[in-house]
């Protein structure tokens, strides 16, 4: 009877295998086998013309924080590096917390609403999020260029004399990745809010609590896993952002993603280039990482 | 939920509402759609100047279609979207078939873990990794077609054709494959009659989002490509690097276009119906 039950098992495994296989394959040819090939770039030596020398190096990685002088060969901070990595980090947990700051309440506006007008607003919100980056990049611009519609109005009330330079600041970055990733922050906020079992106010309110004590003791410890799960999904691919601040930053203000192309074009260092990616994708990996054990958590207590 | 209310000081209070959210709400969506409208009139503006309105006009669409650079671009974009869109749902089928229905099966995480693998990863990690890797096939082999494009998107689009075709088969009733059984339908019988006719829908559905996401890739695209196979993201991408220009706004207008009649398709084809 065993064997038999262990026979359907296992032909049942073979099955699932077998029919995954063609999807596994593809991937692993052309998504996850590749970054093996990153690894060990590397650790290889920089072509003249780009590419590599098969030599090993360390250069790559070490080229992340320092550079060597050329006259006198001594290794000094790389200061411009530390300057786009912090750039990178900051601009990206601030677009976090706006995207949070204006996010929530929109979220919470959305699960609010009557059923009906519910799904109206929720799909309101996921239009721009399946809408090309590229092409919300290039929106927010046509907005905030110095010939823009947002400098042609407050100079039309007289509100500036000159246009704001907004364009190639950090400010316009920043807004930049703000307008494209709101939704992101949205859609797990709705889903954690959605669930959220409004009696508690109720209690809450009948117990004499104030709309901010409401709000700070009862709706945002209970909506926690949502705030952290839209925050990393924010987070992570704003630290990998490339469209945004290359269209935005025109070049001069780059952040992580910029400086690896830059590695593979101009920059003509790959190793250096890779060593950056395989750097991005640890710190990405280990947020994920906490993502899902918060996900995991979220399920356990119910 | 919106009428939840509670009697307090003697006048309708609202549990559910909180002072001010309403009002943000309301400009974080004139704020997301503003730009996207502003650029979708100008597409339609007949002055050259990208802030001054000078009456309606096609005049831009005309522009575009003309370019011989846009028409190529459109072709790319439509060839290499629609080979990853089937071949990527095509696999993604098989995989929903077999990871879903069976029970735990021992080693699901780790195909579960493999198939959501794009969407964990930077893209711009990924288009370092498929540059590198294009580039030594490149040099072994001396081909330098749509191939590399193809496979590219082929493989990052799996995931947004597998979740709904695996959403609609956990969700799919049994008893209909069951009854097909009693009555001595073979499996591939069962298959061909039962499940897939019942299937088909998420599976458009899930070709359809393949299909946008591919058309709406920059990064990996840009990284890959071999001269002359620019597609319309990374002709924009060029364009705005030059100068602007109107014309930007028409074919942006139009990708926006064929990437909302798809979604709305989408969600036509993966509601449940009842």
């Amino acid at each position: 009877m065993s064997s038999n039950e262990d026979r359907a098992r296992a032909a049942n495994t073979r099955t699932a295998w077998a029919l995954s296989t063609p999807a596994l394959a593809l991937l692993a040819l052309a998504a996850i086998g590749p970054l093996l090939i990153v690894l060990v770039y590397s650790f290889l030596t920089p072509g003249a013309h780009g590419n590599v020398e098969w030599a090993f190096s360390l250069e790559g990685w070490t080229g992340i924080v320092a550079t060597k002088d050329i006259f006198d060969d001594t290794w000094g901070l790389a200061d411009a590096n530390i300057s786009i990595f912090w750039r990178s980090v900051k601009l990206s947990l601030l677009t976090t917390v706006i995207t949070f700051a204006v996010g929530f309440p929109t979220a919470w506006f959305i699960a609010t609403r009557p059923p009906k007008a519910r799904a109206m607003w929720l799909f309101l919100i996921t239009i721009p999020f399946w809408t090309n980056v590229l092409i919300r990049t290039f929106a927010i611009n046509q907005v905030i260029r110095n010939e823009g519609i947002l400098n042609a109005i407050l100079l039309k009330f007289g509100l500036i004399d000159a246009p704001l330079q907004i364009t190639y600041t950090n400010t316009a970055v920043l807004i930049g990745m703000v307008y494209v990733y709101l939704p992101l922050m949205v859609l797990p906020l709705f889903a954690v809010i959605d669930r959220f079992d409004m009696r508690l106010l109720e209690a809450g309110y009948d117990l004499y609590a104030s709309r901010m004590q409401i709000l700070r003791r009862v709706i945002l410890p209970i909506t926690k896993p949502g705030i952290i799960a839209g925050s990393i999904l924010v987070f992570v691919p704003c630290l990998g952002a490339y469209v945004t601040p290359r269209i935005l930053g025109g070049g001069k203000l780059m952040m992580i993603g910029n400086f690896i192309e830059l590695q593979f074009g101009q920059g003509r260092n790959w190793p250096l280039g890779a060593a950056l990616s395989m750097t991005l994708l640890v710190v990405v990996t280990i947020a994920l990482l906490f993502y899902v054990r918060t996900l995991n958590g979220d399920r356990k207590d119910g | 939920m919106a009428e939840r209310t509670t009697r307090r000081g003697g006048k309708s209070f609202s549990v559910t509402r909180l002072p001010g959210f309403a009002p943000i709400a309301v400009v974080v969506f004139l704020v997301l759609y503003a730009p996207i409208a502003t650029l979708v009139g100008y597409s339609f503006n007949a002055s050259e100047s990208v802030s001054q309105w000078g009456g309606f006009s096609l005049h831009w669409y005309g522009v575009a279609l003309q370019n011989g650079e846009v028409t190529d671009a459109a072709i790319t974009s439509m060839i290499v979207a629609g080979f990853a869109a089937v071949i990527s749902t095509l696999v993604a089928t098989m995989a929903a078939l077999g990871t879903t229905r069976r029970g735990h099966v021992p080693g699901q995480t780790v195909i579960y873990a493999m198939i959501n693998q794009p969407l964990m990863v930077p893209e711009i990690v990924t288009a370092v990794a498929l540059l590198i890797f294009f580039a030594m096939v490149k040099q072994a082999t001396g081909y330098t077609g749509l191939g590399y494009l193809i496979l590219a998107h082929s493989a990052f689009c799996i995931p947004f054709a597998y979740l709904p075709i695996r959403a609609r088969l956990e969700g799919m009733d049994l008893s209909l494959e069951t009854a097909a059984a009693d009555l001595y339908a073979s499996p591939w019988q069962t298959f061909r009659r039962v499940t897939l006719p019942l299937l088909m829908p998420a599976i458009f559905a899930g070709a359809m989002l393949a299909f946008v996401i591919s058309l709406d890739d920059v990064v990996i695209t840009e990284f890959i490509k071999s001269p002359g196979q620019d597609t319309l993201p990374t002709f924009m991408m060029g364009q705005l690097r030059r100068s602007m220009k109107p014309d930007v706004n028409a074919i942006s207008t139009l990708l926006l276009g064929v990437t909302l009649v798809m979604l709305s398709a989408f969600f036509l084809l993966s509601r449940k119906r009842d």
